[in-house]
């Protein structure tokens, strides 16, 4: 019996639509003070039960506006749900649009350290590991160059290298098996093909039913925040999102 | 505790040197900037200001300088303190992070420079004819009060901000407005009683005023001045951690 990484339980996400950023509080004050202001709660998960295994590839399929990029928020633990319980047990590293929070004017060395510790690595473990990275990035060259000259597809080739660096006992992927152009997609997957296959219990968002059928031993089908299914039956769940009933259903 | 702190102690170190060197842009002249900013303030303060004031107060440039820098100290620390959670937007949204690091952060920086800032105030003291004496030390006390009193305010200001945006427009008018009531280039003792506890009410005029006392009358502020300095501090570190508490968890939905 192997080892509970992951358990949700009744998972509910909801939080209030009201355009406060915009607003300010100047009209905020106003509107309350007249009682005009509408708090519509936008509810963008609901009841929401999994379990995963260590070592599970878990592939959540679903339309655009599904709660996907939400559900791994929440495992990621830079979201909270509103209602139920989610339990991690293990390090997280998510592999979410990889390529924000880098300082722009700071050099591809610093953002380097500043990215690793930002993912909890330690001073030590950086040392050892830069030039690792550096060569990996292929980024031998660029080193002292500041972020923003580097190209769109450098950045992401360093975020990734950073990113998957760790051991991580999870690995959230949304959207992102392989990034960059030609023979560093085909590097880049091998390089998380071997994560994955070490062992880590592994969470993808793809819209690719045919990578999740050829990688996923479990599915969560995902729709408009609702869980429709959850199941080792990969096979059964993709051809049935994949139904002539639903491809309509969903445009 | 010692853990999490173990955890944390490099990210921190990495994002006040970032935060460092994007203050002083990467330029000798960056932090040496920092020195010339208030020494041209207080040049021309005390140019239009000695002919108004500095008859009757003694040691007029120092007095002055002192109310310079701390105000300065106090606006900097929290106005960048404000912008610290919004700024890194791009890390919070995707990388599991404590949010407070980056207010905590932000102060040193705002520390550091005012340490700087400092060594003038102290080399003022001596170009001036002041002794030193041991009461230049505890000048260390207010300030400690007033970086935790920043803290707690860029905590406060750094979740109002996350919600609404315009808060960074009525924070600097009202900043304004406590400059005028900080005493800075002139003695309240000017002022009618009935004005007076405005200048009294308010936590960075404390600061300033204790450090007046210590450095240019030499007294040792009274135990009840003393008290007032660290309650101001204690009860902005709590509002700024009762924010943080309560609607951190939130923020994420904003940003």
């Amino acid at each position: 019996m192997s080892k509970q990484v992951v358990l949700a339980e009744d998972i509910a996400v909801m939080y209030p639509i009201g355009n406060l950023k915009n607003i300010g509080l100047k009209e905020y004050l106003i509107r309350k003070i007249k009682k005009q202001y509408p708090m519509t709660m936008f509810t963008a998960l609901t009841d929401v039960s999994f379990v995963l295994n260590e070592g599970d590839m878990l592939g959540i399929i679903g339309s655009n506006g599904a709660g996907k990029s939400t559900l791994c928020k929440i495992i990621a633990e830079i979201m909270y749900p509103s209602k139920g319980s989610i339990t991690v047990n293990g390090n997280v590293a998510a592999l979410l649009e990889l390529t924000t929070g880098f300082d722009a004017h700071m050099t591809v060395r610093e953002n380097t350290y500043l990215r690793g510790a930002i993912l909890g690595y330690s001073k030590q473990f950086l040392d050892e590991k830069y030039p690792e990275i550096i060569d990996f990035a292929e980024l031998r060259d660029f080193q002292e160059f500041a972020f923003q000259q580097l190209s769109s597809g450098m950045k992401a080739r360093l975020a990734f290298s950073i990113a998957c660096l760790i051991q991580p006992e999870i690995i959230i992927l949304d959207e992102v098996l392989s990034v960059g152009d030609g023979a560093f997609k085909k590097k880049s997957e091998a390089k998380m093909l071997e994560v994955i296959n070490s062992g880590a219990t592994t969470i993808i968002v793809s819209h690719s039913i045919e990578q999740v059928t050829r990688l996923c031993n479990k599915v969560l089908w995902l729709d408009h925040g609702r869980q429709l299914a959850f199941s080792g039956n990969v096979a059964e769940v993709c051809e049935e999102y994949n139904s002539p009933k639903h491809k309509d259903g969903r445009k | 505790m010692i853990k999490k702190y173990e955890k944390y102690h490099f990210l921190f170190s990495v994002l006040v040197k970032r935060d460092f060197n994007k203050k002083y842009n990467r330029t000798v002249l960056g932090a040496l900037w920092s020195l010339l900013s208030p020494l041209l303030m207080v040049l021309t303060q005390s140019i239009v200001f000695t002919h108004f004031f500095g008859r009757t107060t003694p040691h007029f440039v120092v007095y002055m300088f002192i109310g310079n820098i701390v105000y300065s100290f106090f606006r900097q620390a929290t106005t960048d303190g404000m912008m610290a959670i919004e700024s890194n937007a791009g890390i919070i949204s995707k990388i599991r992070v404590p949010k407070y690091l980056f207010v905590f952060s932000k102060n040193v920086v705002s520390v550091i420079n005012m340490l700087l800032t400092l060594i003038l105030l102290f080399t003022f003291c001596f170009a001036d004819g002041m002794a030193f004496s041991w009461k230049w030390i505890m000048v260390a006390y207010p300030l400690l009060c007033l970086t935790v009193f920043n803290i707690g305010a860029g905590l406060l200001l750094s979740g109002v901000y996350v919600f609404f945006r315009d808060t960074r427009y009525f924070y600097d008018i009202f900043c304004v407005i406590l400059m005028y009531f900080s005493a800075i280039f002139y003695t309240i003792s000017s002022f009618p009683e009935h004005i007076q506890w405005l200048f009294n009410i308010n936590p960075v005029f404390a600061y300033i005023s204790y450090i007046r006392k210590l450095l240019i009358y030499s007294q040792l502020p009274s135990l009840r001045h003393t008290m007032l300095c660290l309650g101001y501090a204690a009860i902005m570190l709590g509002a700024g951690c009762l924010m943080y508490f309560k609607k951190n968890r939130s923020y994420i939905y904003q940003l």
